[in-house]
């Protein structure tokens, strides 16, 4: 029982550090905020006539170009959110703090999994204010839609969060960093769904369209594009769900002395 | 013992199949009407009707529907129930748009190609007048009261007033490039005139025929060549009007006092017409190119449904089953 009582104690410390962490770096919260409302309210406002040729689902009807990307925006902070995290870990790795808390007397998984809710609360809260300005400009979805995405969301930010934490036990230093925003956040992002559906996609290559397809970040953004019109996209939530497995276990091998990449770092 | 609850799961069967009100839309390219349940939001039953159908409006007992089948050269007159053809009006060649009187026996046809309106008495079925107005007549309107008959003349650009005791012009009144629709509101004081080219409305005081305001439409990112006024439908009491904006792809809610746009609605791709349900709570959009029809909550002004309709949707009636 105690032992029990020890890992939640830990977990809330992990949790709260993040959250401190986050609450010190405002700029990072108005950072994570902007990103998202540029793409909303300039990229997609030139875009405006772009789609409506087809409905597909969970729309009933034809929506704006503004109306289809937020589901994909949601994903971006998430996305983003997760990278940072594991940013962050990389720069505790270098400051020593990582060593501390991986020595703590409590499994790894269970440390590294809180170090993931704690960084998926933080990312879910920015969706939520993401979604807040976006409805002050008039950009509405069903009014259960914003309390059933709260699972999708959560999923999808364990996922994105994991990835993170997986690429974070590869990365040796900090500079490494913009390598994992090329080649990590910026295919995984434009190769999805997020900004233009996959049957557009299709239309200019068929290539294109399967490495959509296969993208978990693509499943994540459908996720939630489902959640937000209360419905569940049951081939998004199995993708999602294997991708989050997965990348939680390359996590934790990762980061295992004995096995993964940190052996090789000393 | 076992009836009771025989007449009981009958009488629910019954219950659950009892026909909801419709919306009967005319597909231009298929020669069909697709009809709509107002319930389930779903087409129920295709028609075939003759060649390319535009106009349709129900007889106000909504025993008969009129359908202008434009290259048949006929007004067809089908019994709803049945979806048969009963008999066919001599409408004068391509009749495109119709009203029926508040007398709900005569039709003002307007015949595009031969720059007439043919007023013709659906229980003799015979042509009582043609009436000679400007180039391709198509929109049609009778005030309240039935004694003004309005066509606009696409060409001419002109709408044409009727005296329907004599059948002649007494007015003309020129509006904006290509009118397409008219209707008479508030009691017939006012009419509104749609302009497709000239992208505007125009209001008529009735009483004068002068014009009263001009109203004017801009969709954020949509060129103004686009923005094509053709259909438009009031709310209960007149308050605010529904107007399709053509390739726009958009409906604009009028405020039908102050003749401000108060919001524009995306809905499918280039919108002619429409009709609402009973109530006035739900508008149904014919959205001709995308083949389908909008529905749209009138008290939020949100699209909330497009459903698949035949090839090209053109007019629309709402027809009351219950």
């Amino acid at each position: 029982m105690s032992g029990v009582r020890h890992a939640l104690v830990a977990m809330r410390a992990i949790v709260i550090r993040e959250a401190l962490r986050f609450v010190h770096q405002r700029e990072r919260f108005v950072a994570a905020l902007v990103r998202p409302l540029v793409w909303l309210l300039v990229f997609a406002a030139g875009f405006r006539a772009a789609l409506g040729l087809s409905i597909s689902p969970p729309y009933q009807t034809y929506i704006t170009y503004e109306t289809y990307i937020v589901p994909g925006l949601c994903g971006m902070i998430l996305l983003f959110n997760g990278m940072q995290s594991s940013l962050s870990l990389v720069y505790d790795r270098e400051m020593g703090s990582m060593r501390l808390l991986l020595t703590a007397p409590l499994s790894r998984a269970w440390l590294l999994f809180s170090k993931l809710l704690g960084s998926t609360i933080i990312s879910i809260l920015q969706v939520y204010a993401f979604l807040l300005v976006a409805w002050l400009f008039d950009i509405t979805l069903p009014g259960w839609g914003y309390v059933a995405a709260l699972p999708a969301l959560v999923l999808a930010g364990l996922m994105l969060g994991a990835l993170g934490l997986a690429l974070s036990s590869f990365i040796k230093q900090l500079e490494n960093f913009a390598g994992v925003m090329n080649f990590v956040i910026f295919p995984m992002f434009f190769l999805s769904s997020a900004l233009y559906p996959l049957w557009k996609m299709a239309e200019s290559s068929e290539l294109l369209h399967d490495i959509c397809a296969a993208n978990p970040f693509t499943h994540a953004v459908e996720l939630i594009r489902f959640a937000l019109y209360v419905e569940v996209n049951p081939m998004a939530l199995l993708w999602t769900l294997l991708a989050t497995v997965a990348f939680m276990a390359l996590a934790v091998w990762g980061y295992d002395p004995a096995r993964g990449m940190m052996t090789r770092k000393g | 013992m076992k009836l009771p609850i025989l007449t009981t799961l009958t009488a629910a069967l019954l219950s659950s199949t009892a026909l909801a009100d419709e919306i009967w839309v005319t597909n231009e390219k298929d020669d069909t009407i697709s009809v709509i349940d107002i319930e389930t939001l779903e087409v129920v039953r295709t028609i075939e009707t003759g060649e390319r159908p535009r106009g349709i409006t129900f007889s106000k007992d909504f025993s008969v529907v009129y359908i202008c089948a434009s290259d048949s050269d006929s007004v067809q007159v089908m019994d709803p129930d049945t979806g048969e053809i009963l008999h066919d009006l001599p409408s004068g060649e391509d009749p495109e748009q119709f009203v029926l009187a508040p007398d709900n026996r005569h039709l003002y046809i307007a015949n595009e190609d031969d720059a007439i309106t043919t007023v013709v008495d659906t229980v003799t079925r015979t042509v009582v007048a043609q009436i000679d107005v400007g180039i391709e007549p198509e929109g049609m309107a009778v005030s309240p009261d039935g004694k003004i008959a309005i066509t606009t003349s696409e060409t001419t650009n002109m709408a044409h007033w009727i005296d329907t005791e004599t059948q002649q012009l007494f007015a003309n009144t020129l509006v904006d490039s290509r009118p397409r629709h008219a209707e008479f509101v508030k009691d017939g004081t006012e009419l509104w005139v749609s302009s497709e080219i000239g992208g505007t409305i125009t209001v008529f005081d009735v009483a004068t025929q002068t014009e009263k305001a001009k109203i004017e439409f801009e969709v954020a990112n949509i060129h103004p060549d686009r923005v094509q006024p053709v259909g438009f439908e009031f709310t209960a009491g007149d308050t605010h009007a529904f107007v399709a904006l053509g390739p726009s792809n958009h409906v604009a809610v009028v405020n039908s006092d102050s003749y401000e746009v108060e919001d524009y609605i995306l809905v499918g791709r280039r919108v002619w017409h429409m009709d609402f349900n009973a109530d006035r709570t739900q508008l149904f959009t014919t959205n001709g190119v995308s083949g389908d029809v909008t529905v749209v909550d009138v008290a939020s002004r949100k699209a909330i449904k497009s459903i698949k309709v035949g090839r090209f949707p053109w007019g629309a009636a709402f027809r009351p089953t219950e």
